[in-house]
C-alpha cells in the first residue's frame, strides 16, 4: 500500500469521539500532516490527482508598487460589512460582521462591526475634549495629547451589540448567514487608559454610584454605567488592533467596558459625569430594555453572556462532498474566559470536546475547533460554551421559555428584544447545503 | 516609631509614587465652562434648566420640526410614533411613550440632545418644554393647559413606572 493510500486508510478508521463522525479534538496533532492534508476546505474541490505545476503568470515580473496603507487583495473584495442603511436616511445604521468569510481570533478594523445611531461624527482630534464632572472634587478636561501621556494598557476584548442574535427571536428559523444572524459582535486589541486612572485625578465623591457616559456625534448617545464597573476594568479606549480607533467605533476614543452590552461602550466619549442615580437615558430606559413574557421588561441587562457559534461550516458555506472538515467558531464570555466549548453532529444527542485555541483570553473571542469527518448524510452542527463563572449556554427551548419569541416572522434586521445567547443550529444536507435550524 | 505607623508611613510614601506616576494632565473646569455640556437630565429633575412651555406652543413647533418624520399629530410616520400606544404585552409589543417609558425627565433629555434629528440641539429650552407638554397632552398624560418646567415635569408619573425588573441587582447600585 502506498503511503498515501495508508495515511486515507488510517483516517477512515479514526475512532469517532461523538454520534454522525465528530473526532477527538487532538485527532489532527496525532495524525499530523496526513490528516492535516486531507482536511479539505469548504471552498476547494474535493481530492483529485493534482493537475500538472507550471509557473504562475503573476510570478514572472515583478509586482505592483506597495500602497501606504495596506489593502486586501482585490480577490477578497465580496469579504465586507453587510450595511443596512447604505443611503444613509435619517435612522439608525448597522454594518455586520462577515464571519463566516473570516478566521482566527480578532475581527480586522474594517469589518468590526458598527451600530451608528445618527451617522459617524468627523471629528478633529486636536480639538476634542473628554470632561469628567459631576460628584468629583474637582471636574477636569482632558485633550487627547494629554491623555497620550497617561500609562496605558493593552487588552483583547469584544465588544457586542445587545440586540447581536436577534433574528433567533423568530418563532421559525430564519435562513440568513451567520454575518446576518450573528454579526454584531467582533473583537479586537484596544489600547488606552483606565477609566479609574482619570477618576482618581479628579476625585471620587464618596456619593458618586454611576457614571453618565455621553458620545461626541449628533444624538450624543448616553448611557450610565454603574461607578463599580468604572473602576473594575473600564477603559478610555485610543487604540483599536494598533492603530487609532476606526471613526466608526469611536475615534479618536470611547469608553470600553469589556464584556458589557456594545451600546453602553460610548464611542466618540466626550463627556463622563458621576452622579448618585442613573439617567434614565432613552436608550436604557426604553431601547434596550427586553419585554419578558409577563409584560414586564428587565432593565440593566448589563452583561453579554457566554455565548458561541460556529463561523465554518455555516450558512453560504456549501460542504463539498463527504470527507474530513474542521468545525470551526468563536465562543466569548462577559464574565470572563472560555472554560470549555463542546460540539455536536447530531444535533445535540452526543457532545465532544472542541480544542480552544490559546491564549484564551478574558472577555474576549476564543475561537474552538473540532474534526469531523462527514459521512455525507444529514447532520446537525451545534456548540456550546461554558465560562470560568461556570455559566453555560441555554437550549433555544430554555431561553423561549423564560424571555418568549416573536409572535410572527420577524425581518432579519428587527430587533424584538435582546440578548439571546442560545445554543444556535445549522443543519448539514446531502447535497452539501448548510442552514440554520432549531433543534 | 511602632511597626504599624511604620507601616502606615511606607504605604503612604507608596501610595504617592503611584499617584506621582500618573502625569495629572486634566485641566480643572469651572460651571460656566461645562454649562454648554452640562446635558443630563436625572429621574428627579436634577439638570432641568429654567423655562416652561405649553402643548399649544408644543403643538406648533411639532407640525414645523417633528411631523415631517414622526407624522401629524405624532401618529408615526419614518419614525416612532410618539402619541398613542397600549401597555407592552411581551417583545412583539411597540414600545412607545406612553405605554412603555418609566420616566417623563427622559423625553426632554432626549429631545433636547438628540432632536430634530438633522439639526440636534437647534431647539431652545422653551421650545423642549413645549414639545414635551405636547406630547405628554396628546398621550393624556397631562392637562392640556398644564405647565411643563422643571418643577411639574418630575412629578409627571407615567403608566410603566413599575414595569421594569433589574436584571442582575448584585451589579446595580
Ligand atoms: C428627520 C427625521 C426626524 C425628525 C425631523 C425628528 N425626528 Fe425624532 N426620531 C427620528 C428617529 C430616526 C428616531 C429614532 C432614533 C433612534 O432610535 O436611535 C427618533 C426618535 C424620537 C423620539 C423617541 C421615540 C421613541 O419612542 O422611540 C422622540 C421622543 C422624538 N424623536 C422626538 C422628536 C421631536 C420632538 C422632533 C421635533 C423637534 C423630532 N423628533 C424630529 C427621526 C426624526
Amino acid at each position: 500500500m502506498n503511503p498515501m493510500d495508508r495515511a486515507r486508510r488510517e483516517l477512515e478508521t479514526l475512532p469517532a469521539a461523538a454520534g454522525n463522525g465528530l473526532l477527538h479534538r487532538r485527532a489532527l496533532l496525532r495524525h499530523g500532516a496526513a490528516l492535516a492534508g486531507a482536511v479539505l476546505g469548504y471552498s476547494v474541490t474535493p481530492l483529485a490527482f493534482a493537475q500538472q505545476l507550471t509557473e504562475d503568470s503573476w510570478s514572472r515580473g515583478p509586482g505592483t508598487v506597495v500602497p501606504e496603507a495596506g489593502l486586501r487583495s482585490r480577490f477578497e473584495r465580496d469579504v465586507v460589512r453587510t450595511l443596512s442603511n447604505p443611503k444613509g436616511e435619517p435612522r439608525t445604521q448597522h454594518a455586520r460582521t462577515p464571519h463566516h468569510l473570516v478566521n482566527g481570533t480578532f475581527t480586522p478594523n474594517s469589518m468590526h462591526f458598527v451600530i451608528s445611531h445618527a451617522g459617524d461624527p468627523d471629528i478633529d482630534p486636536d480639538q476634542h475634549r473628554l470632561l469628567i464632572h459631576g460628584l468629583v472634587k474637582q471636574p477636569l478636561v482632558f485633550s487627547l495629547d494629554a491623555l497620550a501621556r497617561y500609562p496605558m494598557v493593552s487588552r483583547m476584548a469584544f465588544v457586542e451589540c445587545g440586540g447581536n442574535s436577534a433574528p433567533l427571536f423568530s418563532p421559525q428559523p430564519i435562513q440568513a448567514t451567520a454575518q446576518a444572524l450573528h454579526g454584531l459582535v467582533s473583537c479586537s486589541e484596544w489600547t488606552g487608559v483606565l477609566l479609574s486612572t482619570l477618576l482618581d485625578e479628579a476625585g471620587i465623591d464618596p456619593r458618586a454610584k454611576w457614571i453618565v457616559a455621553e458620545g461626541g456625534d449628533a444624538p450624543h448617545l448616553s448611557r450610565s454605567v454603574p461607578l463599580s464597573k468604572a473602576l473594575d476594568d473600564a477603559m478610555i479606549a485610543l487604540y483599536q488592533n494598533g492603530e487609532r480607533v476606526m471613526p466608526s467605533n469611536g475615534y479618536p476614543m470611547r469608553l470600553l467596558l469589556p464584556g458589557w452590552e456594545g451600546n453602553m461602550n460610548i464611542k466618540w466619549l466626550r463627556r463622563i459625569q458621576l452622579t448618585e442615580s442613573p439617567g434614565m437615558t432613552f436608550y436604557e430606559s426604553r431601547t434596550y430594555s427586553q419585554v419578558l413574557p409577563n409584560g414586564k421588561a428587565y432593565q440593566f441587562y448589563f452583561l453579554q453572556e457566554v455565548k458561541s457559534f460556529i463561523t465554518h461550516p455555516s450558512p453560504g458555506l456549501a460542504m463539498k462532498g463527504p470527507g474530513f472538515y474542521e468545525i470551526s467558531g468563536i465562543a466569548y464570555s462577559g464574565n470572563g474566559r472560555i472554560a470549555k466549548v463542546m460540539v455536536s453532529a447530531d444535533g445535540g444527542k452526543t457532545w465532544t470536546q472542541a480544542a480552544l485555541q490559546e491564549p484564551v483570553h478574558s472577555k474576549a473571542f476564543t475561537r474552538f475547533r473540532a474534526p469531523w469527518r462527514w459521512d455525507g448524510g444529514p447532520a446537525v452542527l451545534q456548540s456550546r460554551a461554558w465560562d470560568e463563572a461556570g455559566f453555560s449556554q441555554p437550549t433555544r427551548a430554555q431561553l423561549v421559555a423564560a424571555r418568549g419569541q416573536t409572535d410572527g416572522v420577524p425581518p432579519v434586521t428587527a430587533f424584538p428584544s435582546q440578548h439571546y445567547n442560545a445554543i444556535a443550529s445549522w443543519s448539514v444536507a446531502p447535497n452539501g447545503e448548510v442552514k440554520h435550524v432549531y433543534a | 516609631m511602632s511597626t504599624r505607623s511604620l507601616f502606615v508611613a511606607v504605604f503612604a510614601l507608596s501610595a504617592a509614587l503611584v499617584l506621582a506616576q500618573a502625569p495629572n494632565l486634566g485641566k480643572p473646569a469651572s460651571p460656566a465652562d461645562i454649562a454648554a455640556w452640562d446635558l443630563n437630565i436625572l429621574p428627579d429633575g436634577t439638570g432641568l434648566p429654567a423655562g416652561s412651555g405649553t402643548a399649544a406652543d408644543g403643538a406648533r413647533v411639532y407640525g414645523t420640526k417633528c411631523a415631517g418624520c414622526h407624522g401629524p399629530e405624532g401618529k408615526g410616520g419614518t419614525a416612532a410614533k410618539l402619541v398613542g400606544g397600549e401597555p407592552v404585552k411581551n417583545m412583539s409589543s411597540e414600545k412607545t411613550i406612553a405605554g412603555f417609558w418609566p420616566y417623563s425627565t427622559t423625553l426632554f433629555d432626549y429631545i433636547r440632545r438628540a432632536m430634530p434629528f438633522q439639526q440636534p440641539r437647534s431647539l431652545s429650552n422653551e421650545e423642549v418644554y413645549s414639545l414635551t407638554a405636547y406630547i405628554l397632552s396628546q398621550n393624556k398624560l397631562i392637562g392640556q393647559s398644564d405647565a411643563m418646567n422643571a418643577q411639574t415635569l418630575p412629578k409627571v408619573k407615567m403608566p410603566n413606572r413599575d414595569g421594569f425588573i433589574v436584571r442582575f441587582p448584585e451589579r446595580t447600585p
